[in-house]
């Protein structure tokens, strides 16, 4: 009786493991868990480097990489691609943790989601109005390729797709410099120097 | 009167320029949704005139919407509120063009509410009411509605962001489709003048630009191409109005959602 029990307990524990975990939960526990970093007493800095770990977390930050290059990622050669993951990971994290921690204290909840197919899932947010801002809408593109490790591929603030307008300066950078892949990198490295 | 014939020439010339972008296909008559990306035609110039509104903003309009910024709620609330009202009477008219009169109806009750319980406007009486939610609406929305493409993306010195499309749409306001300019700048009235009228569309600009100063300094920090950044967002934005979808369209957001799924075989 004692060897059923036991069995069913680690069949419990390991049917939990591989469970897929909900896109809507994966977002309420991840701004929650920004949300606490925001609202501690402590430097800018130090947010930034716990939000960097949150972000590396959950946000597929190769994918993101990938959409902003637009058509010039078919281009690359693999020497090119890791160079450019390299600098992209740098840039992506101090942008990202930067507009973040311009927020104190904020409160987000999750009013829905919608299935777009099996890789991707928009859950609905509100970033609760304040005496400081009204509410905000933030919708969140969640890559369900795989159920059980969701990441975020782009945050839609207010109709706005971050994704889109970081893929759409990338493209503007190259063009301005007869679509070369160098010229992007060396700004990516100028952005995150100047930090 | 010499003035109304220069921006009749001027429509006309922005509408040639139009029916010329239409030609490469940006700007077409078309029930196809606007998955096109809007070409800036005008690149060099747009970036000369970015620059030029850009140090305007640093050393006069930023800090006047600072200024703004510190005085007492309760004024900048109700001038918020009454520069919004009077958009009111540009929004019905659109409200009715695109076909949607039960909004139209619902804003001219909103109108007549704020403007006399609500003082001019300067209080929200209707939002207290429980009206619903204020979507403003201008001719440039109206001929996207209508099939209109918006053509090249232009900046206008002072102005900013716009397009063809929205540029033209603009004219309108001063061709009889903005009430509040007819009374003011047309009307025989000792309470109204075209001053009156050009501080209310400059206090609005302070408005918007005091209640955004966080948000575009956090975007010009974290942009790499400030300019390229600001006009995917403008363009974002108009495309959501256009199809008052407040959330976005996410096959109108990603152009083409190619983009996302050749990224999964990688």
């Amino acid at each position: 009786m004692k060897k059923i029990f036991l069995i069913l307990f680690f069949f419990n524990l390991t049917f939990n493991s591989v469970h897929a975990i909900s896109p809507e939960i994966f977002v309420q526990s991840t701004v929650n868990r920004a949300s606490q970093i925001l609202s501690k007493s402590i430097s800018k800095e130090e947010k930034m480097d716990q939000l960097k770990a949150i972000a590396k977390e959950t946000v597929d930050i190769k994918g993101v990489g990938f959409y902003s290059l637009g058509s010039a990622r078919k281009n690359m050669s693999d020497k090119e691609k890791i160079q450019y993951f390299d600098l992209f990971e740098n840039y992506f994290l101090k942008s990202f943790s930067s507009r973040l921690s311009e927020y104190t204290n904020p409160k987000i909840e999750v009013t829905g989601s919608k299935v777009l197919n099996k890789n991707y899932t928009i859950v609905n947010s509100l970033l609760v109005s304040s005496s400081e801002r009204p509410e905000v809408k933030i919708d969140w593109r969640i890559y369900t390729k795989n159920p059980e490790n969701p990441l975020i591929r782009d945050l839609i603030i207010e109709g706005l797709s971050l994704a889109r307008t970081q893929k759409e300066e990338f493209e503007s950078i190259l063009n301005s410099n007869n679509r070369d892949i160098n010229s992007l990198f060396k700004s990516l490295e100028k952005f995150s120097n100047n930090y | 009167m010499l003035k109304k014939i220069l921006i009749l020439i001027f429509s006309i010339f922005v509408l040639a320029l139009n029916a010329e972008a239409g030609s490469d296909g940006v700007l077409t008559v078309t029930e196809e949704k606007q998955t096109k990306k809007t070409k800036d035609c005008f690149e060099n110039l747009n970036r000369a005139t970015f620059a030029f509104n850009q140090k305007l903003d640093k050393v006069l309009i930023k800090p006047i919407a600072e200024g703004y910024r510190n005085l007492p709620d309760p004024i900048q609330k109700g001038t918020s509120n009454a520069v919004r009202n009077l958009s009111t009477l540009i929004t019905i008219p659109n409200n009715v063009l695109q076909g949607d009169v039960k909004t139209a109806m619902i804003n001219t009750a909103r109108l007549v509410v704020n403007t006399t319980v609500g003082l001019l406007g300067t209080i929200d009486v209707a939002n207290e009411m429980g009206f619903p939610k204020y979507e403003k609406e201008d001719y440039g929305q109206t001929l996207g509605k209508w099939g209109f493409g918006p053509g090249c993306y232009v900046v206008l010195p002072v102005l900013g962001p716009s397009t063809i499309r929205d540029t033209a749409g603009s004219f309108a306001n001063v061709f009889g489709g903005d009430p509040w300019y007819n009374a003011s700048v047309h009307g025989n009235n000792e309470y109204l003048s075209e001053s009156l009228y050009i501080t209310s569309k400059a206090l609005s600009g302070i408005d918007f630009r005091a209640n955004n100063i966080e948000s575009f300094d956090n975007l010009e920090k974290n942009s790499m191409d400030f300019y390229a950044s600001l006009r995917s967002l403008y363009l974002q934005d108009r495309e959501n109005k256009i199809q008052n979808n407040q959330r976005g369209n996410i096959e109108i957001l990603y152009e083409d959602e190619q983009g996302w799924e050749e990224i999964e075989s990688k």
